[in-house]
């Protein structure tokens, strides 16, 4: 009877948006990346849940329990694993950044030309 | 553009962005009412079908396998493109104080190493009966290397992950995952087709070709995390002089 979980991967998914626009340093705006990703995480495993189901894995529980959806449980299980190496090229893109134009504030990043 | 402009601009798209999604998800089933057809089908057929009790390792190296092929090559590109703009063949090392001077700190370091390296096997290794697999357990592997860094030194580190050895594992892994999916073609079946004896339901040989995609899926990651590891803590031993280059 609630939508509440959906309304908070929105949530969580406006406040990353909010962090990455009025962020003025690179590696700020790959943590607010990722929190705005994790929206993601919030709304597949929602839909998946059944109420008062138990985990897809049947070695304890008989064959037939009540068990939430596997399939974006598996979407989830990836999706973390590759954002995390996706935010560590992003932070060495802000590395290079500040090699090379001495700054990581994005503003004046996008001040520089060449 | 301003800052203050760019907020309120922000702000008031934000707002209809935020209206709609709301919107959107209204329309969604009731939390906890869930009305997809797959999982209900997955759950009931699965460990019937793959002899694997972990519905969600079936899914990830088996029924949605090539998806997960996607998602390991995207962790390869990204990993290869850290290595690409981090590496410097030229820099030169600048040496690194020992921090941890404690023996006590050490032992124990090295201690829950160990025993974080047992755990990420386990882990790996029963990915498709309990809780756990490839993905998972290779973070668990690649975490028991940082201990090392942490509670020895950089030195200690470095010689336990050397690079190319990292590098080659990990393309082992993203290589094994498509091997596999051509020895399904060669059999005759779809690319990335379950084959091989499904064995015994809740025992290690089970699930047919699923703990080999596990496993390489497992090299792929613990590798991938080592690396991107390396490469940022490559970064602490350069000498300042050798970044503008």
């Amino acid at each position: 009877m609630s939508y509440l979980p959906y309304a908070l991967a929105v949530w969580i998914f406006a406040v990353g948006l909010y962090g990455v626009v009025r962020s003025r340093n690179l590696v700020h705006l790959v943590v607010c990346l990722s929190v705005a990703q994790s929206s993601t995480y919030v709304l597949l495993l929602s839909i998946g849940y059944v109420n008062r189901g138990t985990a897809p894995i049947f070695a304890d529980v008989p064959k037939g329990t009540r068990a939430v959806d596997p399939v974006v449980q598996a979407l989830t299980l990836t999706d973390v694993v590759v954002s995390v190496t996706v935010a560590a090229l992003l932070l060495a893109l802000a590395i290079q950044a500040q090699r090379h134009a001495d700054t990581t504030d994005p503003d004046e990043l996008s001040e520089m030309h060449g | 553009m301003s800052r203050g402009v760019r907020s309120g601009l922000f702000l008031v798209s934000a707002a209809g962005l935020t209206a709609l999604l709301l919107w959107a998800v209204a329309d969604l089933p009731d939390f906890g009412h869930y009305r997809g057809p797959y999982g209900k089908v997955l759950n009931s057929v699965a460990v019937g079908e793959r002899h694997t009790t972990n519905v969600v390792a079936a899914v990830v190296f088996d029924y949605r396998g090539v998806d997960t092929m996607g998602e390991e090559f995207i962790l390869f590109a990204s990993v290869m493109g850290v290595a690409l703009l981090l590496r410097n063949p030229h820099r030169e090392r600048r040496q690194v104080p020992v921090r941890i001077q404690s023996d006590a700190v050490r032992l124990a370091g090295i201690g829950f190493a160990a025993g974080l390296l047992v755990l990420g096997l386990y882990v790996v290794a029963h990915g498709y009966l309990t809780p756990g697999g490839g993905f998972q357990g290779g973070v668990v592997l690649a975490s028991a290397f940082v201990l090392v860094y942490l509670a020895g030194d950089y030195h200690a580190y470095r010689s336990m992950s050397p690079t190319p050895a990292i590098d080659v594992l990990g393309a082992t892994g993203a290589g094994g995952y498509t091997v596999v999916g051509i020895v399904s073609l060669l059999l005759g079946s779809a690319f990335l087709h379950n084959f091989g004896p499904l064995g015994t339901t809740g025992k290690l040989a089970s699930g047919g070709s699923i703990p080999f995609l596990n496993v390489a899926s497992a090299l792929e990651v613990s590798a991938a995390f080592v690396l991107l590891f390396s490469e940022f803590l490559d970064e602490l031993v350069v000498r300042p002089k050798a970044r503008s280059e």
